[in-house]
């Protein structure tokens, strides 16, 4: 993982669900990823996907992610450039999903980051930037497990490596 | 016995781990049963390709599932179930096909037993949870690992007891009960968490009502919605000849719970969620009246043969409002079957319903039923974010399958003690 990401700040509230992130009357595109993340959250901004930066940053409020165990949410969301995404807490698949698709995702106070903010964002130091502010944050740390995974660049790829899990 | 009292979810993933786990512990487990349906099939399928494991650990605890799209409306999704048939094929996966019906339905009538673990790329595989299994929705590569493999890991959750007493009062059914639940600790209230579903209420309670509670954990953030098991377990399979696959779950005495959640049924009222969270709930009265453009009974959640049962005694003799469309659809074909030799079906069509294929039905939005601008459905399913059933600008009422049918023939949502 590169070791500081830098990007602006996409605002969200709470409750994002994976039908504001692939929504399902786009279920035929599911087969079709990269069309698929031209919508990517177009239900909570109908502009996000033209406006995101490669290195940009979801910011959002409390259970991001909640919903269906669709796997095309996290993984529309890493292909649209998006570095890592910032909440106050997530839906538990959604979690998971994102650590194994390789989108980092990091559980923060994020009521004091603004829409447009520029944030620089350590993942091994556990740091948060907001340099617009010039204030910083810190993350609550990933279970071990999930970090091998993470640093292994998502779980199909932890496990062609180890040819199986490694960890325990 | 485990050195230290044990909650469901401790002891069940202990017994597919080889050694004692709790709360908080991070391990690998062996996985009995898996399941994808359409919609993230594919995607396990392409994960199982690109990690050269085209290949089923247990086949025949395997099973992929035609179900959201089923039948398919368009090519897209035609060749996307191409891949699963062909998945099939080539692994000696289970195939259910379309019209075959809703994933989680047909996982518990043929394919779940108690003690297993079950992870399936669908959130409510929760589901199955109501059997004493330890039951989870996981995206598709985590399931594609699972069905390759034959493993996953977890993270073994604290547990939410919810303990439930007292008797339903009539026109009150386990669809108020868990909306009021969620209503109560929030959408996110048990993230994480396993629900453990006790008490003598839930004794009493059927099979097809413990489903509808654990369908619905996931509506609260839980991993897992789990139920002990006894003589009402033990029927359940033995009508379906898997008696002999029954196994006594119950908690260790002194096990730990992270809270205790008390509910009298008895104080319960018909509950709605309100658009677009599902925690978002009111008693019926304080919505009666709102108009309905669309009921829909149904899915995984409520589409069992005793909600239509429910549904039936609701609409015989009657028919919708004219400017209330009511579509029907059973969970599963067994359950259709039924349906048709009970007669209900009879009764919907001559209340002016719509019945289509066993399966998701319009649940998700991908194939019928979509709502027009403006549009209000009442559903019986377990979720109603904005957009789910095809249009942001749709607006989605839950409720039990009796509040459905009183407000199918209303036109606006209606309290059904009113009408049964
Ligand atoms: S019926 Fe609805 S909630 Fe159940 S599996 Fe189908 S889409 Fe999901």
């Amino acid at each position: 993982m590169a070791d500081i990401m830098k990007g602006k700040s996409f605002k969200f509230g709470d409750d994002i669900s994976t039908d504001h992130i692939a929504p399902g009357r786009l279920f035929h595109l599911r087969t079709n990823l990269p069309e698929l993340a031209k919508h990517v959250l177009e239900d909570a901004d109908p502009e996000f996907a033209k406006k995101v930066q490669k290195g940009d940053f979801v910011v959002a409020g409390n259970n991001f992610g909640l919903g269906s165990s669709r796997e095309h949410a996290p993984t529309i969301i890493k292909m649209a450039g998006v570095s890592a995404v910032l909440a106050k807490s997530f839906a538990r698949i959604f979690y998971r999903n994102a650590i194994n698709v390789g989108l980092p995702v990091l559980i923060c106070d994020t009521d004091q980051i603004d829409e447009g903010d520029q944030l620089e964002v350590d993942l091994a130091g556990g740091l948060i930037k907001d340099v617009t502010k010039g204030i910083e944050l810190t993350f609550s740390p990933l279970p071990d497990a999930m970090i091998t995974i993470l640093n292994d660049g998502g779980l199909v790829a932890h496990i062609e490596k180890n040819k199986g899990f490694k960890f325990d | 016995m485990a050195q230290k009292p044990q909650t469901l979810a401790e002891k069940i993933i202990s017994g597919r781990a080889g050694k004692d786990v709790y709360a908080g512990d991070i391990t690998l487990v062996d996985v009995d049963v898996t399941a994808v349906q359409d919609g993230t099939g594919p995607l396990a399928v392409q994960q199982l390709e690109k990690m050269n494991l085209v290949q089923a650990a247990n086949p025949d605890r395997t099973v992929l599932f035609i179900d959201h799209a089923a039948p398919s409306p368009q090519k897209d999704l035609s060749n996307a179930h191409v891949i699963l048939r062909t998945f099939s094929k080539k692994t000696g996966a289970h195939l259910s096909e379309a019209g075959e019906g809703v994933c989680h339905q047909r996982l518990v009538e043929t394919y779940v037993n108690p003690g297993d673990v079950l992870i399936g790329a669908d959130s409510h595989t929760c589901t199955s949870g109501a059997l004493g299994a330890f039951s989870t929705g996981m995206g598709s590569t985590d399931v594609a690992v699972g069905i390759a493999l034959g493993k996953t890991w977890f993270r073994v959750p604290e547990t939410f007891l919810v303990n439930v007493t007292g008797e339903f009062p009539k026109g009150v059914y386990a669809k108020d009960l868990i909306l009021h639940l969620i209503g109560m600790i929030g959408a996110d209230g048990a993230t994480y968490k396993a629900l453990e579903f006790r008490g003598e209420t839930i004794e009493k309670m059927t099979m097809s009502q413990r489903f509808t509670l654990a369908n619905m954990a996931v509506e609260a953030g839980a991993k897992a919605g789990l139920f002990e098991t006894d003589a009402t377990t033990k029927a359940y399979l033995e009508e379906r000849g898997r008696g002999d696959k029954f196994k006594e779950i119950k908690v260790d005495e002194g096990a730990t719970y992270e809270r205790v959640i008390d509910i009298d049924v008895s104080k319960l009222e018909p509950t709605i969620s309100k658009p677009h969270t599902v925690d978002n709930t009111a008693t019926v009265g304080e919505v009666a009246g709102t108009k309905i453009d669309q009921v829909f009974i149904g899915t995984c959640t409520n589409g069992r043969i005793d909600d239509l049962e429910i549904a039936a005694k609701v609409l015989e003799g009657k028919v919708r409002h004219p400017d209330t469309r009511l579509i029907i659809v059973p969970a599963s074909k067994e359950i259709y079957l039924e349906a048709v030799q009970k007669g209900y079906i009879e009764i919907f069509i001559k209340a002016g319903a719509i019945i289509m294929a066993p399966g998701c039905g319009p649940c998700v939005g991908v194939h019928e039923g979509a709502l027009a601008d403006g549009e209000a459905c009442l559903a019986t399913q377990n979720r109603n974010f904005q957009g789910r059933m095809g249009n942001t600008e749709g607006f989605i009422y839950l409720g039990s399958p009796a509040t459905a049918a009183a407000t199918a023939i209303a036109g606006v949502i209606a309290d059904p003690r009113e009408v049964i």
